[in-house]
């Protein structure tokens, strides 16, 4: 079962992929991103108990806060054109 | 086949065929907003039925604890992320399409 899962998910992240390819907006592609590192979580759960190494759980658990915070990062670039180090963005 | 694994199947189909769902809609779907509601819901879901099919087979250890952080953070982040994301989207001037009713 895990492996239906396991191949649903990567099919998934292609689908991701494609619409990070075709997105108009640079918005789709931030989005398609931002789907393609969630499901990247749920692979690294899924293929650690396919292989019976089930304490790789903290690296699902890392890379669900660090896709977040580069989200957020991602978007107050392109927000401001800069991370906001300057008058323009403190307003 | 005992009653955890066949519950922790049917668990995992669901939330596979809602990550699914979820990446079609992203293709399919003709506009960003409505892109956005694909990009952020429906993966939510299936990533929560997926990581309660995994707590079903891991049993009540330190695993399924971590297993149930993922969840709650998922729950936490993804939906925030994609509502920061459609507010950044709409400040840079990306607006609905009016009616796509074609």
């Amino acid at each position: 079962m895990l492996e239906f899962a396991s191949i649903g998910i990567l099919v998934t992240m292609s689908l991701a992929l494609v619409r990070a390819l075709l997105g108009p907006t640079v918005y789709d592609r931030i989005l398609a991103l931002n789907l393609f590192s969630t499901k990247t979580v749920l692979l690294i759960a899924v293929a650690g108990f396919l292989t019976g190494r089930p304490e790789w759980l903290d690296l699902a658990l890392l890379y669900t806060l660090i896709s977040f915070i580069s989200l957020l990062a991602v978007l107050r670039f392109s927000k401001y054109g800069n991370l906001g180090d300057d008058e323009r963005a403190k307003r | 086949m005992s009653v955890i694994e066949i519950s922790s199947g049917v668990l995992l189909a669901l939330g596979t065929f809602f990550c699914v769902t979820g990446g079609i809609g992203l293709l399919r779907l003709p506009d960003f907003y409505s892109r956005a509601h694909a990009g952020g819901l429906p993966d939510t879901l299936g990533a929560t039925l997926i990581l309660a099919g995994l707590v079903l087979l891991a049993g009540p250890n330190l695993i399924a604890v971590k297993l149930v952080m993922v969840g709650v953070l998922l729950h936490v982040t993804s939906p925030t992320g994609v509502h920061a994301l459609a507010k950044a989207a709409y400040s840079r001037g990306v607006r609905a399409e009016e009616d796509s009713s074609e």
